[in-house]
C-alpha cells in the first residue's frame, strides 16, 4: 500500500506530527516498567506487518520531510556527511544494500533494475530517475554513500574491521542524538562510546565488540536506544547544541504534551560484503507525549520507567531539565494497573 | 556532560626506543627533549647513527636542551623555530621514508596530536607511533560549533578563541583533529556558565 | 546451524592445476547469485563422507564480483584427517555440496599504501581473490610466491601472465630461489601492509624478520589455517545437553559434538576467531590448546576451550555445552 507522505518541518514551526497509524507502528523500546541496561542485541529479522519490522529498512509517512531536513543541513553542514579515502568499496556495498532493501520492501515507490554494471534507479517520490555504472564513482552526482543517504531514512555510519577493532570511517549523520561524526570519524568502538557512562564498567561495550567482530554476511542484528528531545527536532547535534540547548528550558506543565517527545532510535549492523566492513543503520523516530499516552499501555510504563533511570543517565541523556515535569504530567494517565509483557501495544 | 575516565583520552606509553628500527625519528617539543634526554642509555651508536632529532624549543622550557640535544651525535639534528616549521620538516623525512622507520613524539598533548596528523597523513598505523606526554597540560581544543581550535587551554569553561562561546572542556578526543572536544556549556540558559576553573597547568 | 547459514551446492567443475591440487567450482542449486565477498574470505565446506560430516574451511579464490559461483583449490594433505582426501577422491562433477557464507579473517587494510604479499605453495589462494580486488580498486600491489617446484605451483603462469612479472615474482625451491624477504622489507615506502599466508614456517619466519625489520605490528598480517590435529582418543561430558560424547583419533571435539547432534557456535574451526570458545566447568587433565585465538593467560587458567583444534588428555573434561 502506498504511503501518504506528509509535508512538515523539523524545525522553526515543528509541524512535524504522526498519525494515529504511524502511532501505533512506533518501535516502543521499553518491554518492561523498569529501565535496564543491557547489551540487548536482536537478529535483524523482520517482524509483523504493520510494526517498523516490516521490512528490514524502514520508511514511514515521515520520509520526503525528513529527507528536506537533511538536505537543509548538510547545506547549512556539508561536514556532516565525511568518508574516509579507503571507504569506498563500503560505499557501494551501502548503495547496493540499501537501494535493494527499499525497492523490495516499498516496490511502489522505489525500483531498482540491474543489467550487469548498468543500475537504473528510480525513487518516485522523490522524483529521482538515475542510470550509473555500479563501482564507477563518475557516474553518479556525488559520492555513492552521500547519494543513496540523502534517500533513506535513519543516520549512516561505516566501520572498518582491522586490528580486532571497529573504526567508524565513513558516516552520514543528521539526525543523531548529539554526538559529532566530524569529532568521532576515525575512532574505534571503544573511543567513540568514550562519553557513555556505565555501560563501560560493565563490560557492554567489550561484549558488543566481541560479538560483532563476528558479525556474518546475511545475518544482521539490531538493538534499541533511546533518549528524550525538545520539540521534534532531529538534528540534535553538538554542532548546533547552542541552539536547541534552550529548548530544554522551555518545558512546563503545560506544554509537555507537545513538546517533550520520546526519540527511539532502531540501529541495526549489516556485515557489507566487498568491503567486510559493518553498516551501522541508526534510523530514528520521534513521538510527542500527547501522542504517546493514546496506548494505554505506553501511557503507564513510560513515566514508570523515567523514575527508575539512573542519575548517570538522566545527565548523559540530557534529561535532568525537564524530566521531573514529564513524569509528573504522565503519571494523571498511569492509573496504576499492571502492563503485558512486551513491547507492541495491546 | 563531565564524564570522567572516557576512553578516547589518549594513552601515552612512553619513549621505549624500538632497537630493531631502521631509522628513528624523534619529534620533540620544548620539554620534550627531556624524554630522549632521559633515555641516553638506550642509545648506543648504531641506533645514533639512524637517528633523526627535529626540535622546537618553544619559550624558557625549551631553552638549552638544543644543546644537549644536538650533543647526543644523532645522525641529523634539526632545530626548529616554531611548531609549524618542526612539522612541515617532518612531513618532508616521512614523504621519503621506508617501512622500518619508527616515529617518537614527546612534548605538549597539543604538539604530540599535531605531529600525530602528519604521521598518519603519511599512512602510519597510530599504535605504532611512540609518545610521551612532557611539559604543561594545556590542551588543545576543538569548538564543536564552529570548529576553530585553540591551542594551550588551561581553563575549563573558557572562551572559544573564534566565536566567543563559553566552552566546557571534554576528555572526548579526536586523533584525526588532534585536539579536544569543548561544548557550550551554558547553552540551556545562556549566562549561567560557572567561573572557569585552571585544570590543564 | 551456528556457523551460518548454509547454501546448497552443485560442483560444476573439477580441474587439476598442479601436483595434488584441485580447483572446485560451486554454483547454487537454485540458480541464484552467490552473495559477494571480499578477498581473504573463506567459506566451510561441508562433506557428507558416507554419513560421517566433515567440515573444512578454502579460501576463495574466484573474483570477489563474479557471483556465478564460487572457486576453491584443495591440497589433497598427506596426513589428511580424511577432509582433502574425500575432496580429492570423492567428489565429482554434479555432485551436490553444502557452503557457508563467505567469512573474512584475512581483511586487507584498505588504508595500505601499498599491499606486500607473501606467499607459500597452497596459501596462495586468498591472495588471487585480493588481488582482482586490488587491481580492479587501483591499490598499489605486489606477489612474491613461492612454490616447490614447477609441478607443484599452482597458477604461477597465468598469474605473472595476467599481472605482468613486476607485480608477480615466482621463487622455486628446487631451483635454489627464495624470497628475499630482509632485503623485500627493507625497501618498501612507509604505509605499506604484509600479507603473509601458506605453511607455519614461512609465516612465522616472515613475521619474525618484519619485526627484526622494525616493522610495527600493526602493519604485518598472516592468515594460517590450523587444522585439528590428530591425536589420543578422549571422553568429553557435555553439561547442559547432559551427553558424553566420545573424541576420535582423527576427529576433533567439535567434530564429534556436531555429530552428536550437539549444535555447537563455528566460524573459521581454525583456532583463529573465538567463535566456538567454551567454557570449561571441570578439567582433571591437561587441556591441550592449540588455537591461537585464546591469551596466554586465559589458556593457562583452563577454563575456556577452542572446541575446533584442542585437544585433552586426563581424566575427565566436563564442558558448558
Amino acid at each position: 500500500m502506498a504511503i501518504a507522505f506528509k509535508q512538515e518541518t523539523f524545525r522553526d514551526d515543528f509541524s512535524y506530527r504522526n498519525s494515529a497509524e504511524n502511532i501505533r507502528r512506533f518501535p516502543f523500546p521499553f518491554d518492561r516498567d523498569e529501565y535496564m541496561y543491557a547489551v540487548n542485541m536482536e537478529p535483524h529479522v523482520k517482524g509483523q506487518k504493520g510494526t517498523a519490522f516490516e521490512n528490514l529498512i524502514d520508511i514511514d509517512e515521515h520520509y520526503v520531510a525528513e529527507m528536506r531536513d537533511r538536505a537543509l543541513v548538510l547545506k547549512e553542514d556539508p561536514l556532516r556527511y565525511q568518508a574516509l579515502p579507503h571507504m569506498m568499496a563500503a560505499q557501494w556495498d551501502t548503495l547496493e544494500l540499501l537501494m535493494e532493501e527499499q525497492a523490495v520492501g516499498f516496490p511502489e515507490h522505489f525500483t531498482l533494475a540491474r543489467n550487469g554494471d548498468q543500475w537504473r534507479w528510480i525513487n518516485r517520490p522523490l522524483g529521482i530517475d538515475d542510470t550509473f555504472t555500479f563501482g564507477d564513482r563518475s557516474t553518479l552526482p556525488c559520492e555513492p554513500l552521500e547519494y543513496i543517504t540523502r534517500q533513506a531514512q535513519g543516520d549512516f555510519c561505516i566501520v572498518d574491521q582491522r586490528d580486532g577493532n571497529l573504526w567508524m570511517d565513513a558516516g552520514m549523520v543528521t539526525t543523531q542524538a548529539d554526538w559529532s561524526l566530524d569529532f568521532d570519524i576515525g575512532m574505534n568502538f571503544m573511543e567513540w562510546h568514550g562519553p557513555v557512562p556505565l555501560a563501560h564498567q560493565m563490560g557492554v561495550f567489550d561484549r558488543a565488540l566481541k560479538f560483532l567482530l563476528n558479525l556474518q554476511q546475511g545475518k544482521p542484528t539490531r538493538r534499541f536506544n533511546w533518549t528524550m528531545t525538545i520539540n521534534p527536532r532531529l538534528d540534535t547535534s553538538p554542532e548546533n547544541y547552542h541552539k536547541w540547548g534552550p529548548d530544554r528550558a522551555t518545558v512546563t506543565t503545560g506544554n509537555v504534551g507537545d513538546k517533550v517527545h520520546l526519540r527511539v532510535e532502531v540501529q541495526s549492523l549489516w556485515r557489507l560484503p566487498r568491503s567486510n566492513a559493518i553498516l551501522f543503520v541508526i534510523r530514528c523516530y520521534l513521538m510527542n507525549m500527547n501522542e504517546l499516552v493514546t496506548v494505554p499501555k505506553w501511557a503507564r510504563r513510560f513515566p514508570r520507567v523515567l523514575r527508575t533511570l539512573p542519575p548517570e543517565l538522566i545527565d548523559y541523556k540530557g534529561l535532568t531539565r525537564y524530566r521531573q515535569t514529564t513524569i509528573d504530567w504522565l503519571s494523571k494517565f498511569d492509573d496504576g494497573e499492571p502492563t503485558s509483557p512486551g513491547t507492541f501495544p495491546d | 556532560m563531565l564524564v570522567e575516565g572516557i576512553k578516547s583520552r589518549p594513552v601515552y606509553m612512553g619513549l621505549s626506543i624500538q632497537p630493531r628500527a631502521r631509522r628513528h625519528i624523534f619529534a620533540l617539543e620544548g620539554e620534550g627533549a627531556h624524554a630522549l634526554l632521559d633515555r641516553k642509555a638506550a642509545l648506543d651508536s648504531t641506533a645514533l647513527s639512524r637517528s633523526e632529532i627535529l626540535y622546537a624549543p618553544r619559550g624558557s622550557q625549551g631553552k638549552g636542551n638544543d644543546e644537549a640535544l644536538r650533543a647526543l651525535g644523532a645522525d641529523m639534528f634539526f632545530a626548529a623555530p616554531t611548531i609549524a616549521t618542526l612539522l612541515f620538516r617532518l612531513r618532508g623525512t616521512l614523504t621519503t621514508a621506508h617501512m622500518g622507520t619508527r616515529l617518537y613524539i614527546a612534548g605538549t598533548e597539543g604538539f604530540i596530536g599535531q605531529a600525530m596528523i602528519v604521521a598518519l597523513d603519511h599512512g602510519m598505523d597510530h599504535a605504532s607511533v611512540i609518545t610521551e606526554h612532557r611539559g604543561s597540560l594545556a590542551r588543545r581544543v576543538q569548538c564543536v560549533h564552529c570548529k576553530g581550535v585553540t591551542e594551550d587551554v588551561t581553563h575549563s569553561p573558557f572562551p572559544c578563541g573564534h566565536c566567543g562561546l563559553p566552552l566546557l572542556v571534554r576528555d572526548h578526543y579526536s586523533r584525526r583533529l588532534g585536539a579536544f572536544q569543548g561544548v557550550n556549556i551554558d547553552a540551556e540558559e545562556p549566562g549561567s556558565a560557572p567561573d572557569p576553573e585552571e585544570l590543564f597547568l | 546451524m551456528s556457523g551460518g547459514t548454509e547454501i546448497p551446492v552443485r560442483v560444476t567443475k573439477v580441474t587439476p592445476v598442479a601436483h595434488r591440487i584441485k580447483r572446485f567450482r560451486f554454483e547454487r542449486l537454485d540458480g541464484r547469485p552467490m552473495p559477494y565477498f571480499s578477498g581473504g574470505a573463506h567459506v566451510i565446506v561441508s562433506m557428507n563422507d558416507n554419513g560421517h560430516l566433515r567440515r573444512n574451511a578454502y579460501s576463495l579464490m574466484s573474483p570477489p564480483y563474479d557471483c556465478s559461483a564460487y572457486e576453491i583449490s584443495v591440497l589433497h594433505v598427506d596426513d589428511s584427517r580424511g577432509g582433502s582426501s574425500f575432496m580429492h577422491e570423492k567428489v565429482r562433477e554434479g555432485d551436490e555440496m553444502r557452503v557457508s557464507h563467505p567469512v573474512n579473517l584475512f581483511q586487507p587494510d584498505w588504508r595500505g599504501r601499498k599491499h606486500l604479499l607473501i606467499a607459500g605453495g597452497i596459501g596462495i589462494t586468498p591472495f588471487i581473490a585480493m588481488m582482482e580486488q586490488f587491481s580492479r580498486e587501483g591499490a598499489q600491489f605486489e606477489l612474491h610466491y613461492a612454490i616447490r617446484s614447477r609441478d607443484r605451483g599452482a597458477y604461477c603462469e597465468d598469474l605473472v601472465a595476467h599481472y605482468g612479472r613486476h607485480r608477480v615474482k615466482i621463487y622455486c625451491d628446487a631451483e635454489d630461489n627464495r624470497i628475499p624477504v630482509a632485503r623485500l622489507l627493507d625497501s618498501q615506502p612507509l604505509g605499506t601492509h604484509l600479507y603473509v599466508c601458506g605453511p607455519a614456517g614461512l609465516i612465522d619466519g616472515v613475521l619474525k624478520s618484519g619485526l627484526e625489520s622494525g616493522w610495527p605490528e600493526q602493519n604485518l598480517h598472516s592468515e594460517r589455517f590450523l587444522s585439528s590435529q590428530p591425536g589420543k582418543p578422549f571422553s568429553i561430558e557435555l553439561t547442559r545437553s547432559g551427553k558424553t560424547v566420545h573424541v576420535g583419533h582423527h576427529e576433533s571435539m567439535l567434530e564429534a559434538i556436531e555429530s552428536a547432534g550437539v549444535d555447537a557456535p563455528f566460524l573459521c574451526r581454525g583456532g583463529a576467531c573465538g567463535q566456538c570458545e567454551t567454557r570449561v566447568a571441570l578439567c582433571d587433565g591437561k587441556l591441550l590448546h592449540n588455537d591461537v585465538y585464546l591469551t596466554d593467560e586465559e589458556k593457562a587458567s583452563g577454563r575456556k576451550v577452542m572446541l575446533c583444534v584442542s585437544r585433552f588428555e586426563g581424566k575427565a573434561l566436563h564442558l558448558d555445552l
